[in-house]
């Protein structure tokens, strides 16, 4: 036996030990209940811990907007009725946050909303041109693949942190733009640069994941239609627009939702890049929800929790499109 | 070398550069330095004084002043060119600033302090790693207890991720009974319910269990994954169940068939799970700054953000905290880099 194979047994013994011992009263088990019992059996701790940490909140969370005051828990809640919602959407103009009762509540609707299409929109364009390039003849393709892949894997932390520290006074952009006579500055203090660098930093840290769900969408396509293309001297673009894009469009739809729905839900490294600010600038939906029932004092969880209904409802709008247009792409591809 | 040169910067056909190679390799450089440059430059800040972080312009590499002991003075003193006013330059250490002129001394004959412009002197510098800002903030800030709680989050998690989603997987996709299309559809409807529509009912949920301000209040509710067992059943059904039948006659249990069968072979799939759920829960982030509130039960992440959002940021702590959370998550990203990109390109999920 090989060292490394009598290691590993070495290392499996206890788990066969307690693997063992389980055995025999789930024998008992399977006597008395039979398999569909043991079916349930197997099913149960996923289902339960699913349940109590998933299902049910969701369905306490429409309760929970119901009710009004600061206790957190439900028995010592007075019911409202539909106040929060009313508060939320009490406005003379909804295009303008400033004239609601819950203004920080519309600028963050609104901030997200810019957010979202600008976000998505070039996070789409260069994850599609990255794909473009990475399915090209590459020599160390991979490598190139595992460059813009990079950030995905980084914690939200990690990216916010690290781009604050470029973004500061004596940061590493004010350096490289320091030879071409641009002066040093804050640009987390502007509230223009910190919008414009929340949606870069993301599309920083996620393009590299939707860069290479393309690229296995592209790589899918067949080549034999390339070879016939080739062959009949179509020129690159008339392919690109005829044969990748038709083609590539199942992959493109599930992209683009993709990045829908968590581009709603932007949240994590833009907290540590500007907390939101300066004022409410990149104050965002999900941290509207987490300062409302958790940070503002009082607080008020029945308030979020009708703001994260609201969002759930988007949320579950763009799920049914992309079932529903994934479906159709699905048909497509077939055909 | 030629011919090496020639094959990585091969082109579309023909000899010419035709505009698509400009565009690809443009592209790729500056994407190279775009996605790297950041994470290096954390890096090689990481290693600086506080003093080498406050100068503008930055150097990219971490230089420290020099100083010496001179006899006669109890403290080092910094060391500094100093262009003479007859044109030659010495190395000098400066006793004392008085406004705009600056008292300097010999450190090799230490005799009465010369009078000089602040103007004619540059301190000498070398390239010194600052190896205290990774030391410190072990001492300092309970670092290693952050750690090991990130550690103990992740590890119990992504276990407890493997076997409970194992075990549905298996019911899900090996076993014929009423209500498996219903288990099965909550599992894929709730696939897209993310913690920010959630958080208020799950903290008072997490209250009443007793387990606000512990970490198994972290662990418990990210456990029970959707995704993890889609991609298990998904691998699972391709298990034939002849195997499973055979197992049977010959009088194995149903637990035995499920751990010495049916998990052997989906240690594919669970190796890309166990690889996800690493990633995610040592990433995770919201939902432990809410759970956690008090400061020996920190995460790493919640740790770095609490310290980062203080009025007076110690950057050099900061910078060198934040490069130790990046280490496991780029050992994953080296190693196993590829089960997580065909994973991913498999999947869909993140």
């Amino acid at each position: 036996m090989s060292p490394s194979a009598s290691l590993r047994e070495i290392a499996l013994t206890p788990v066969r030990v307690v693997m063992g011992l389980i055995d025999a009263p789930l024998r008992a088990l399977q006597k008395r209940t039979g398999l569909s019992g043991m079916a349930l059996f197997f099913l149960a701790p996923n289902m339960l811990i699913f349940g109590i940490f998933v299902l049910l909140p969701l369905a306490i969370n429409f309760v929970y907007s119901l009710t009004g005051g600061s206790a957190l828990f439900l028995p010592d809640r007075s019911y409202v009725g539909g106040n929060q919602y009313e508060r939320l959407f009490d406005c003379s103009s909804y295009l303008d946050p400033l004239t609601c009762q819950e203004d920080a509540f519309w600028t963050a609707v609104s901030n997200t909303f810019w957010f979202v299409v600008l976000q998505v929109t070039f996070m789409i364009l260069a994850a599609l041109v990255t794909a473009l390039i990475l399915n090209r003849n590459l020599a160390a393709r991979s490598f190139w693949r595992a460059v813009f892949f990079f950030p995905v894997l980084l914690s939200p932390v990690v990216v916010g942190l690290i781009w604050r520290w470029i973004l500061q006074r004596q940061g590493l952009l004010n350096f490289i733009l320091y030879p071409f006579g641009v002066e040093p500055y804050t640009w987390l203090t502007d509230r223009m640069w910190s919008f414009t660098a929340a949606v870069g930093v993301s599309l920083w840290a996620h393009m590299g994941f939707y860069a290479l769900i393309l690229l296995a969408g592209l790589q899918a396509i067949p080549k034999d239609l390339y070879e016939a293309a080739d062959m009949d001297g179509t020129r690159p673009a008339r392919v690109f627009w005829r044969i990748t894009l038709p083609l590539l469009m199942p992959n493109l739809i599930v992209v683009i939702v993709l990045a829908l729905i968590r581009s709603v839900q932007v949240f994590d490294e833009v907290y540590i890049l500007t907390g939101g600010g300066p004022g409410t600038s990149t104050l965002f939906l999900t941290q509207y929800i987490y300062e409302t029932g958790f940070v503002s004092q009082p607080r008020n969880p029945g308030l979020a929790a009708a703001a994260s209904i609201l969002m759930g409802l988007v949320l579950v709008v763009l799920t049914l499109l992309q079932l529903g247009l994934g479906r159709r792409g699905e048909n497509k591809g077939k055909r | 070398m030629g011919r090496t040169i020639g094959f990585i910067l091969r082109r579309r056909g023909g000899k010419f550069w035709h505009w698509t190679d400009i565009v690809t390799w443009v592209w790729l450089i500056g994407g190279l330095l775009i996605m790297f440059g950041p994470a290096l430059w954390l890096i090689f800040s990481s290693f600086k004084t506080p003093a080498a972080l406050a100068e503008f312009p930055p150097s990219i590499l971490p230089y420290a002043s020099q100083q010496v002991t001179v006899q006669g003075y109890d403290k080092p003193l910094v060391l500094y060119d100093v262009t003479l006013p007859d044109g030659t330059t010495k190395k000098l250490a400066e006793v004392r600033r008085i406004g705009l002129f600056s008292q300097m001394v010999d450190p090799q004959t230490p005799g009465e302090p010369i009078r000089v412009s602040i103007n004619d002197r540059k301190p000498v510098r070398a390239l010194s790693f600052a190896t205290e800002n990774y030391t410190e903030p072990f001492v300092h800030f309970d670092f290693f207890r952050y750690l090991g709680n990130s550690v103990f989050v992740t590890v119990m998690a992504t276990l407890i991720t493997l076997v409970v989603n194992s075990m549905a997987a298996f019911a899900l996709s090996k076993y014929e009974f009423r209500g498996r299309s219903f288990a099965m559809l909550i599992i894929l409807a709730t696939l897209m319910v993310p913690l920010s529509v959630i958080m208020v009912p799950l903290y008072s949920i997490i209250s009443t269990l007793g387990l606000f301000n512990n970490l198994w209040g972290v662990i418990l509710p990210t456990v029970a994954t959707p995704t993890g067992v889609f991609i298990l059943r998904q691998y699972m059904l391709t298990i034939p169940d002849e195997l499973i039948d055979a197992a049977r006659m010959d009088k194995a249990s149903e637990w035995q068939i499920y751990w010495r069968i049916v998990l052997p072979l989906t240690a594919p799939a669970l190796a890309v799970l166990a690889i996800f759920s690493v990633v995610w829960r040592w990433n995770d982030f919201l939902w432990p700054l809410i759970v956690l509130s008090r400061k020996e039960l920190y995460t790493l992440q919640v740790g770095l953000s609490i310290y980062s959002g203080e009025l007076n940021v110690q950057w050099h702590f900061i910078l060198s905290m934040t490069v130790v959370t990046m280490i496991p998550v780029v050992l994953v990203f080296i190693f196993l880099q590829r089960f997580i990109t065909t994973g991913i390109a498999g999947t869909g999920l993140k």
